[in-house]
């Protein structure tokens, strides 16, 4: 059986994968030739027949993202890529980008053209050296090439292409936060409505979408809406990219169609680290409750994993082991929450920073078991209370872990202090591993 | 223009300013309710008595839905949120249920929830917090939170209050983080000197270290914070909400007509605040307003002066004075001059006085550089309609002819600038440069000085636009006259915006030559007739009385030997004003020890407006009426006094009383409509001016908001905001001078000199602008003139 | 009001920042990738830039602060000549990640954001990279360095201050300056993409495996 199906990552073991020669040599840039010829109308109608949905988290169908924008307006239109990869465990659209910018390139045109953008961003986050070259770099030749600029192709297509590049932020990756960010504003999320499709960026309506989604694009164009269909679940279809990391055998990227298990991707890494088993596992990043091996067959679309309690997120699967604690898991995650809080709005300000110091005491074993519902009830005043996601991210694995690891939490307060060793964890623990 | 204000304006004019409002049915609590279209929930409920708790919401700011406490239940056609909704950022919409923390549990628990989040970094020092006793934050507790903390953490904190400006403090931990401070700054003042900074818990409000806030309009931010993080240095510490008697009252300052409210503390001014009036200030103030109070309590005056035989002013008894100055005022041939902060009812005082009790229409109440074309316009344009803020909201353009709103009447400057952030409002002003005032309102700025008459003429304007002329128009002969005609010619609204509070009033009282109470014209037989009839007297006065200039010319020519004033700086009419007033029998009305007490005979002390009621009438023509916010006070109105003063004369007046000077008033109505005389007397010619010579310049200038005004003194917390004192040269002449951004410059005449610092701006080539009444630069003392003549300007 | 900028920096560095103003439909947008440049003039951002950004945009120096402050990347202080990161991040943390973080620190003897006292490194511990399938993952000047332990981190630190560190697991061939890599940052290319691997090994586990069990077929 292979489940296996390369489409993005198909040439990434070629050694100049990431040039404009080595993108062309694949079939680069052919899908696009074909979408010049074809009414944007035609190509949104595509996209949407492919059931593609927004691989940045929330799993919006994509093509119906593209509808929303008013046609005829007489307005600019925007395309923003984000490329802001922020969420713990999540590192897809970074190597992605490494590998192959000109795919995301050749999608960016595509879409710009059936969203009738002449003007398109790629915000990246800030923290990835090359890859922000290789990204420039890439444009700097679809430029050089026709391939972006006036008149793309010959066929009067104009596209300015700008590459914006972030300054650490995750709350960055929230699209109204990157679009304020984008504008020259301190990077926090705005109302909605106006949503960006009617009032993106400077206002105009605006189409923001991650990385992997645009970068799907050129393949269903030139294969057809069909062929992506094929592929996946009834309401979660194509294929996408698997990311695991942590205590496994040999972690890494895997593209599968959706709905494949992690008890399938775990045999092909390998295997939990050897000797240990899985303890507990975030199907999509650390903001989606997180699982236990008690999941491992829940199917890994978006609607197994709803169903099971949580959400595919960005399919960030990372595999925690035995050895782990998971309150100092929890709490490392919840100081991340509290570090990337925008501060804007109270229940997510201040209540990151009284989650960290409950935490903090757990951890060292002080409280009572009451202390456990105090937890609880914060959460409950954060989560669906504050400005934007990510205080739901944060109060996710809080939640979660004490349904799963409650007594965890009694056995730290019992124990006076953290039961686990660290060092038992990491991965210079286990010889031969690296 | 931020984007963020564009996307407004897009938003605005998307829904379509003109259509008929269309009403909008809700439930709230079980309680149906209509609202207009785009409504914010947290107002509908309002409209039932439904209070929902809130901090960062403002009717008047963008809604931005950050504190999260307003939070409520939301149905839709039966559809309902799967999370309680911030009531202060979403619309009504048709088949809304809101449930607010009065029936829905799950909305009271995420209140209790919020309310204890926001608390758990709050200081508890209520006790020691100006805000105690009148904070949104410690009632909202008390009445919606849940009694006990249950965080034992750290809280956070910050090094204690700093300064943000020589008149607000801030205080770090006390601050909720609502927004509402800065918002205030970059929507409604267009001041963003304050900032949210850093991230997440860590987010605090602050200003570039280098860069204070600087704005005219800080003492609001006091005002809206909903906890005691802003505080004002003058009112720091200084007293309780209940020890204090609050007042509604009206500004004495500017023309802008803000409703104020004043608190009082043992017969003292502690502090005062914006009044809510949404056709006029709406709720905010400026900061001279705010601020600018402590005259009331320094240098009074508490007995009536006399100047014995040796020349010095000495206490002397009331009937005494009284007897003396009716002595001097009778027996001479006498003349009225009025200061620019009188209420209407004092100048109707002086106005029934000058024609009663000293026979003479030789009045007036500009006690400023002036004109006679100003005179007739004057006549002229209250022929004309009214002109409200109202019309600024719904004009195609604003036209600014001698006159800087923000410098001049701030809450003018607050009504265009909300017009221009929502609407992209077109603003054009004729002005040396454009000054921050007028980069903020994007203004066209139309920079050729001298030629203001044929640059009036070129504008095309409709009958939606509005033409704002400053009382500065007058000193360009002919360009009164010119924006008259171009009101004419295009139907666009004419409004004249004096500086200072009394001038409106006083005009319509008679406080001047050419008019009697009411706009009737002297010349005109029949309205002396009717002025007659009213007032039970003989014949008036027939012939049109003297102007200022007229009257100082006469003094110094000995034609005219006696002055009565009341409230007026000499120096802010002439350099020269001072030594005809020497010159004649001065009977002085004064609240506090002044350049006029050095030349009076007589000095009698009157009330400052805390002490007394009456009203003033804004540039609009509305009058605002207040009562005296310190009630046992000793001093006594103008008008009483004048009254008094008149009997002593043994003419009397009448006017015993406040509200029977403004019945009175009240009852001439308007004669304006009788006449149209006045505007054929109007010229059209602008006098040219030389063009200067190499090291010479146009000197113009205006009055700063914040300068040596005398009703600012004692106050150091507000100088500290007031703009540099710099003269503004272009890039070219700073070249030719060869000098740069601070150097001193020496601006001077064959009357004197000033010496200022430089600062290199957009200005006409030819011109150099200098602050017409601030520390080192008075121009119309040391030069003799402020504006229009040749200086020479070589570097110091 | 079209007044010349005045500020320290060269003519050349002024016309770099007009470019960059000019990527952008409107030019409040050009302030992050601004910051960035004046961090690879300076090294952090100081008054003087915040000043000289504040004049080119039109806007108050305070509105160009609030920005700054927003950001992580953008330094109060100046850093050292390589800024190692040091991802502590739950799942780095768990795979050693808090280990290296407290080993270098002490190696080094500084504490967290500090610098060596030769200005050559720096460290900080920081949010998930996205790399974690190369934990533990320690960055330096935002280059990768992955599959990190105890020892391979202190030997990278060293050879940074003894001034010949390693080229990045997947970066060019050598490890360019906390200034050079800010101006890449603010988008100005350094011509070095083309260095370096496309992929490392985890990143092609997938398709390595996709491959071989159609090659079994
Ligand atoms: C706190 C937060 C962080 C996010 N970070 C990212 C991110 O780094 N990358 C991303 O593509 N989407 C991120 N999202 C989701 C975006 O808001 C948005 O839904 C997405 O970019 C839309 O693209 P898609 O429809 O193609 O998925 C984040 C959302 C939240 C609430
Ligand atoms: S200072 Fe006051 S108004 Fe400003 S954010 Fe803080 S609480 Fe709000
Ligand atoms: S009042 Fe509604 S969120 Fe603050």
């Amino acid at each position: 059986m292979n489940t296996l199906t390369p489409v993005l990552s198909a040439f990434w073991d070629q050694k100049d994968s990431f040039t404009m020669e080595g993108y062309k040599r694949n079939g680069g840039y052919l899908a696009l030739a074909k979408a010049l010829a074809m009414d944007p109308d035609k190509i949104i109608e595509e996209v949407k027949e492919s059931g593609l949905r927004g691989r940045g988290g929330a799993g919006f169908p994509t093509g119906m993202k593209w509808g929303f924008i008013p046609q005829g307006d007489q307005k600019d239109h925007y395309l923003v890529v984000n490329a802001d990869e922020s969420e713990p465990g999540t590192c897809k659209d970074t190597p992605l980008l490494m590998a192959n910018p000109h795919v995301l390139i050749e999608g960016v045109i595509i879409a710009s053209y059936a969203i009738r953008a002449n003007h398109a961003f790629i915000y990246i986050r800030g923290e990835v050296t090359h890859v922000v070259r290789r990204v420039q770099q890439a444009i700097e030749d679809a430029y050089s090439a026709g391939l972006l600029g006036k008149n793309i192709l010959g066929k009067g297509f104009d596209l300015e292409l700008v590459l914006h590049v972030g300054a650490g932020a995750y709350i960055c990756g929230e699209e109204t936060a990157l679009l304020d960010s984008l504008e020259g504003f301190r990077g926090q999320p705005r109302l909605r409505p106006p949503f960006p499709a009617i009032a993106g960026l400077y206002a105009r309506p605006t189409v923001v979408n991650n990385v992997e989604s645009i970068a799907s694009v050129p393949s269903i164009i030139a294969n057809g809406a069909q062929w992506f269909a094929s592929m996946g679940t009834e309401k979660s279809k194509g294929f996408t990219l698997y990311s695991l990391s942590g205590h496994i055998t040999n972690p890494g990227q895997f593209e599968a169609p959706l709905g494949i298990t992690l008890r399938e991707l775990i045999d092909m890494a390998g295997g939990v680290r050897a000797g240990h088993k899985l303890k507990f596992w975030t199907p999509g990043g650390s903001s989606t409750p997180m699982f236990t091996d008690a999941h491992l067959d829940v199917p890994l679309d978006y609607e197994g994993v709803a169903a099971a309690g949580s959400m595919l997120g960005t399919k960030a699967l990372q595999i925690f082991d035995e050895t782990t604690c998971v309150v100092r898991a929890v709490l490392r995650w919840t100081e991340f929450y509290k570090h990337e809080s925008c501060g804007k709005c109270t229940p997510c300000r201040e209540g990151t920073w009284w989650l960290v110091q409950a935490l903090k005491n757990l951890e060292n074993g002080q409280g009572a078991p009451e202390d456990l519902e105090k937890l609880l009830d914060i959460c409950d005043n954060i989560m669906g209370r504050s400005f934007c996601a990510l205080a739901d991210g944060a109060a996710s694995p809080i939640i979660s872990s004490l349904q799963y690891f409650r007594d965890e939490y009694l056995e730290h307060l019992k124990n006076g202090g953290c039961p686990f060793d660290p060092a038992a964890s990491t991965i210079f623990a286990t010889a031969g591993l690296r | 223009m931020s984007i963020q204000e564009i996307k407004n304006q897009e938003i605005t004019s998307s829904q379509g300013a003109d259509s008929a409002i269309e009403m909008i049915t809700i439930i709230v609590d079980g309680f149906e309710v209509s609202v207009p279209k785009g409504t914010l929930v947290i107002r509908a409920a309002e409209k039932l008595g439904i209070q929902i708790p809130r901090f960062c919401d403002h009717p008047l700011l963008d809604p931005v839905g950050a504190c999260r406490q307003c939070l409520v239940d939301i149905e839709i056609n039966g559809r309902k949120f799967p999370k309680p909704q911030a009531s202060c950022t979403i619309p009504v919409e048709p088949g809304m249920v809101v449930n607010t923390q009065l029936t829905s549990p799950v909305a009271e628990k995420a209140q209790k929830g919020v309310m204890e989040l926001l608390l758990i970094n709050h200081p508890l020092d209520c006790p020691v917090c100006d805000k105690g006793g009148e904070c949104p934050l410690q009632n909202q507790a008390m009445s919606n939170g849940g009694g006990e903390s249950r965080y034992e953490g750290v809280k956070r904190t910050f090094e204690k209050p700093i300064n943000i400006s020589s008149q607000v403090l801030l205080d770090r931990e006390r601050c909720i983080l609502c927004a509402r401070c800065t918002r205030f700054s970059e929507q409604i003042a267009g001041d963003p000197f304050i900032t949210l900074n850093e991230r997440g818990a860590l987010q605090q409000v602050g200003i570039y270290e280098k860069e204070p806030f600087q704005s005219y309009f800080s003492g609001n931010t006091v005002q809206i914070c909903p906890v005691g993080a802003l505080t004002g240095a003058s009112y720091r510490f200084r007293a309780r909400p209940f020890d204090l008697v609050s007042t509604p009252s009206a500004c004495e300052h500017c023309a802008s007509g803000c409703d104020m409210r004043v608190d009082v503390r043992r017969g003292k001014t502690l502090r005062r605040l914006a009044g809510d009036d949404s056709t006029v200030n709406e709720e905010w103030s400026c900061d001279k307003g705010r601020w600018a109070f402590k005259y009331e309590h320094r240098d009074r005056l508490t007995s009536p002066l006399i100047r014995n035989e040796s020349g010095e002013l000495v206490e002397a008894s009331w009937p005494e004075a009284l007897a003396h100055a009716a002595h001097g005022l009778s027996i001479n041939r006498a003349a009225v001059l009025v200061g620019g902060r009188s209420t209407i009812e004092d100048a109707y005082g002086y106005s029934k006085f000058a024609r009663i009790a000293l026979n003479t229409n030789d009045i007036d109440f500009r006690s400023r550089t002036s004109s006679d074309e100003e005179r007739n316009f004057l006549a002229a344009l209250l022929l004309g309609k009214s002109v409200t803020y109202l019309d600024i909201d719904k004009a195609d353009q604003v036209i600014l002819l001698g006159f800087e709103p923000e410098e001049e009447s701030p809450i003018i400057f607050l009504r265009i600038f909300k017009q221009v952030r929502k609407r992209g409002l077109k603003v054009s002003a004729l002005a040396p440069f454009t000054s921050r005032g007028n980069e903020k309102l994007k203004a066209t700025v139309i920079k050729n000085v001298g030629n203001e008459v044929e640059d009036i003429s070129k504008f095309a304007l409709t009958n939606r636009s509005v033409i704002l002329v400053g009382e500065r128009l007058a000193e360009v002969s002919g360009a009164l006259t010119a924006a008259l005609k171009l009101a004419e010619q295009s139907g666009a609204k004419l409004a004249w915006i004096p500086r200072r509070a009394g001038e409106r009033g006083a005009l319509e009282a008679g406080a001047i030559g050419n008019l009697l109470p009411g706009a009737r014209q002297v010349a005109d037989p029949k309205a002396r007739q009717d002025i007659e009839r009213a007032w039970g007297s003989g014949p008036l006065p027939t012939q049109t009385g003297l102007s200022t200039d007229q009257i100082l010319d006469a003094l110094h020519k000995g034609e005219i030997e006696a002055l009565l004033v009341g409230g007026v700086d000499p120096g802010d009419i002439s350099a020269s004003a001072i030594d005809g007033l020497r010159k004649a029998f001065v009977v002085s009305l004064e609240i506090r020890n002044s350049a006029m007490s050095e030349v009076a005979d007589v000095v009698l002390p009157v009330a400052a407006v805390v002490e007394k009621s009456g009203s003033f009438l804004d540039w609009q023509g509305r009058a605002r009426k207040f009562e005296a916010a310190v009630t046992n006070s000793l001093h006594r109105s103008d008008v009483r006094i004048l009254s008094i003063l008149a009997d002593e004369i043994g003419r009397p007046i009448n006017l015993g009383t406040v509200e029977k000077a403004a019945k009175e008033l009240a009852s001439f109505g308007d004669g304006s409509s009788d006449q149209k005389s006045a505007l054929a007397s109007l010229s059209a010619d602008q006098a040219k001016i030389k063009e200067p010579g190499k090291n010479q310049a146009i000197l113009t200038s205006w009055r700063l908001l914040l300068d040596n005004g005398s009703l600012q003194e004692h106050e150091p917390n507000l100088a500290g905001t007031a703009h540099p004192c710099v003269a503004v040269i272009s890039d070219d002449r700073a070249n030719r001078l060869g000098v740069v951004d601070g150097d001193l410059i020496k601006i001077s005449n064959s009357n004197g000199e000033i010496i200022l610092p430089l600062q290199i701006g957009d200005i006409d080539p030819r011109a150099i602008w200098i602050p017409r009444n601030s520390e080192n630069s008075r121009p119309l003392l040391a030069l003799k003139s402020a504006t229009h003549s040749l200086v020479s300007v070589v570097k110091a | 009001m079209n007044q010349p900028i005045s500020s320290p920096y060269s003519d050349k560095d002024l016309a770099v920042m007009d470019s960059i103003v000019k990527r952008y439909p409107r030019t409040r947008s050009a302030i992050m990738p601004l910051l960035h440049y004046l961090q690879s003039i300076e090294g952090y951002v100081t008054e003087t830039g915040i000043e000289t950004i504040a004049q080119i945009l039109s806007l108050e120096s305070a509105e160009v602060n609030a920005v700054a402050t927003f950001y992580t990347q953008y330094k109060r202080k100046p850093v050292g000549q390589y800024h190692v990161g040091i991802c502590t991040n739950t799942l780095c943390a768990v795979m050693g990640g808090d280990a290296i973080y407290q080993s270098v620190l002490e190696h080094l003897g500084i504490e967290n954001d500090g610098v060596t006292d030769d200005g050559k490194v720096s460290v900080e511990h920081i949010e998930c990279n996205a790399a974690c399938d190369y934990a533990p993952v320690v960055m330096a000047n935002w280059e990768f360095y992955d599959n990190q332990n105890v020892e391979s981190a202190k030997d990278l630190v060293d050879s940074m201050r003894q001034g010949n560190p390693p080229p990045p697991t997947r970066g060019p061939d050598r490890l360019v300056t906390w200034k050079e890599a800010s101006a890449v940052l603010a988008g100005i290319n350094d011509g070095l993409a083309h260095q370096g691997v496309q992929a490392g090994d985890p990143t092609l586990l997938g398709l390595k495996i996709a491959k071989n069990s159609k090659g079994g077929e």
